[in-house]
């Protein structure tokens, strides 16, 4: 029978087991950032520790960096001592820094896979849920807490429970106007916000298989936002396509022998799941949440649900049976580790071109990352947004969460283009947000509601897949 | 690391009712601005608080003081899922929390909860349904979570949790110094470092 590439990367990584039961999994590729790092090495130094393995940590910055105007210090005191912390840290342990002034700087986990620093069957780990995001390239990267920082930072190990896999296969095509952001909402939405504890995703299919690198990056990003710690594609051509001639890449007939060793630890044709899902591409519609988790979501053409959590309904203020089209938007958000890559801000700034940004809304672009910034810039869609009366801001997490200047006031709704519509996750308690696809929001921010992209005006001509 | 062992975790619980509370409610994301985890126990729940209190009527049970010595937490399904944040365990730990009990946990707080040695038991809906009615109606009931037995009794009724071995053996013989038991065999990390191309980059 054949061996899923979980077990394969998992046994590859296996240093012993523990008498708990527990794996010992040495970790190949452990990322960090300002949030969940200083207290680690506070940690490591309180036990006399040291880093052990100095050359597998890469830090950045993302999370309280604000994206107006970044110059040292920060206005923000905390957020600067955050930072230098964080850069006394690397100094101090012989960590690589990818600092504001690198050019290389953004959101962790739009930087890792850019850089090439993920590759398919490696183990990564980071203090931060979406870890799950790096999963796309077939490595299995999950989130961890500050106490496993800090042994990371100790011993390049983690002590893991074992983790089932759940195979989960989209057929046929996407209609056009339809993202992988739709994917995972539906995927969310049918499996529940923990359907997934205790498993791995991995996401096949030729609907999947016909993706981009940047769409199964968003896939897997939100897995853990239906319970799931790990989610992950298989590694392909598209895969090798992409990580070619990237900065951390192997070289030369290197690459080669690279795409052969990652090949080999796909998961066998045959392979056997601990579970099974299948899902057809053609009826995934564009999705919105309406509620106050991510499952909690609907086709933008339905009503609100009769029999929706009374807490989301209040909390929302939404009646059920109300149409979620047509809500009146405050602020719309287009960024974030989900969807803040080159690809998603083109998407955006299609639909945006030629059209101006309602007068009643705040809209804002923010990179996920300083080179998905000056690409932008190169193509000039920087200019289609500034045009379209969008803000075009500096990398970083901004809106997703609110750690940096960037927030909800009072009951403002958010179009966004985040992962999590949790009450007060945008910086406002009383805040409300609209998980959607970028297009989704960018045709929002136009109109001013929430409207169906696809019976967007301007947009149609340009749709298509 | 404190090594200390944990069987049993006795005193008054805090009731705090609702299925998949994340962890942006438990600890507000802005209060993660700091290089410590020092104070942050001031705003448990901060946001779900301010809601409740505000409406004038019944308090949030974090604010309210007939609950303010609580070791337990008693907790319903999915709690702490949501963002990895160890800063949610934590301002539970400080403010004097020893155990949560629910009907589930998200895998990450769970075992943010174990790293800090703050067991995280499971227990049917029904059983948490009833420990809640009780602590509600009088919250001086004394709650004894035993991890012996596996039992949690309160008001004279005994209840089955559940917690998976590999925690439960942690607690019990007092090892969950997760860095040193992965320090132990530095030689066998080594070798797994050895074998792995993109280590040696010898593809
Ligand atoms: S963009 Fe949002 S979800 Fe992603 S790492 Fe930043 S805060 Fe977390």
């Amino acid at each position: 029978m054949g061996t899923t590439l979980l077990r394969k990367v998992w046994d590859a990584h296996t240093v012993r087991r523990l008498a708990n039961g527990q794996t010992q999994l040495f970790i190949g590729l452990h990322l960090i950032h300002e949030v969940t790092s200083p207290q680690a090495f506070d940690m490591l130094r309180a036990r006399g520790a040291t880093v052990a393995f100095p050359e597998r940590t890469v830090a950045t910055v993302d999370h309280i960096v604000p994206t107006r105007d970044q110059r040292r210090p920060f206005i923000d005191v905390m957020a600067e001592e955050m930072l230098s912390s964080l850069e006394r840290n690397c100094r101090e342990h012989r960590i690589r820094m990818l600092d504001l002034s690198s050019g290389l700087q953004g959101i962790v986990h739009v930087i890792g896979p850019e850089l090439a620093l993920t590759q398919p069957a490696m183990t990564i780990a980071c203090g931060d849920s979406h870890t799950s995001t790096h999963g796309a390239f077939g490595a299995i990267a999950f989130g961890i807490g500050t106490s496993q920082v800090r042994d990371v930072l100790a011993s390049q190990c983690l002590a893991m429970d074992p983790l089932k896999v759940r195979r989960i296969t989209v057929t046929g095509r996407l209609q056009p106007g339809v993202y992988a952001k739709d994917v995972i909402l539906e995927i969310i939405r049918r499996l529940g916000v923990k359907g997934g504890v205790g498993y791995a995703y991995e996401y096949g299919g030729d609907a999947i298989e016909r993706m981009s690198m940047d769409e199964r990056m968003t896939i897997c990003n939100m897995s853990i936002e239906g319970g799931a710690r790990v989610g992950y594609v298989n590694p392909d051509e598209t895969t090798f396509t992409y990580l070619r001639g990237r900065p951390f890449a192997p070289v030369g007939d290197d690459f080669d022998r690279a795409c052969r060793w990652w090949s080999s630890m796909a998961s066998d044709p045959g392979a056997a799941y601990d579970d099974e899902v299948t899902l057809e591409a053609a009826s995934i519609q564009p999705t919105v949440t309406w509620g106050i988790n991510p499952g909690q979501s609907i086709a933008v053409g339905e009503r609100i649900p009769a029999a929706g959590d009374q807490e989301a309904l209040e909390f929302m203020g939404f009646r059920p049976g109300e149409p979620l089209k047509g809500t009146k938007i405050d602020v719309a958000f287009v960024g974030s580790c989900t969807n803040g890559r080159l690809s998603d801000l083109r998407e955006a700034a299609r639909i945006v071109s030629g059209h101006h940004v309602a007068a009643h809304v705040k809209a804002l672009v923010v990179p996920g990352s300083q080179s998905v910034r000056a690409a932008a810039e190169r193509e000039g869609l920087d200019r289609v947004f500034t045009d379209a009366g969008f803000e075009w801001r500096g990398a970083g997490c901004s809106m997703c969460l609110a750690m940096n200047p960037d927030r909800l006031e009072g009951r403002e709704v958010c179009a966004s283009s985040s992962n999590r519509n949790f009450k007060g996750r945008q910086g406002s308690p009383t805040g409300r947000t609209l998980l959607m696809s970028p297009a989704m929001v960018a045709a929002a921010a136009i109109a001013g509601e929430v409207v169906d992209v696809r019976e967007f005006a301007a947009a149609e001509a340009t749709l298509g897949r | 690391m404190a090594v200390e062992r944990l069987s049993e975790i006795r005193g008054t619980a805090l009731p705090v009712r609702g299925d998949d509370i994340d962890t942006d409610r438990i600890i507000p994301a802005r209060f993660l601005k700091a290089v410590s985890f020092d104070g942050l126990e001031a705003h448990l729940f901060e946001d779900d608080r301010r809601e409740a209190d505000g409406r004038g009527g019944v308090p949030h049970p974090a604010s309210n003081p007939a609950y303010a010595g609580a070791a337990i937490m008693l907790v319903q399904s999915n709690f702490g899922c949501g963002s990895s944040r160890e800063h949610a365990p934590q301002a539970i730990r400080r403010r004097g929390i020893r155990a949560v009990l629910g009907q589930s946990f998200s895998e990450i707080f769970f075992g943010n909860s174990v790293a800090l040695g703050m067991p995280c038991p499971t227990a049917s809906r029904d059983t948490l349904a009833a420990l809640i009615e009780t602590v509600e109606a009088d919250p001086a009931t004394e709650v004894t979570i035993d991890l012996r037995s596996m039992r949690v009794n309160a008001a004279g009724q005994a209840y089955e949790i559940s917690l998976p071995p590999a925690a439960r053996e942690a607690f019990l013989d007092g090892s969950w110094d997760a860095t040193g038991l992965l320090l132990e065999h530095f030689d066998d990390v080594r070798a797994v470092a050895k074998r792995l191309p993109y280590v040696t980059q010898a593809w």
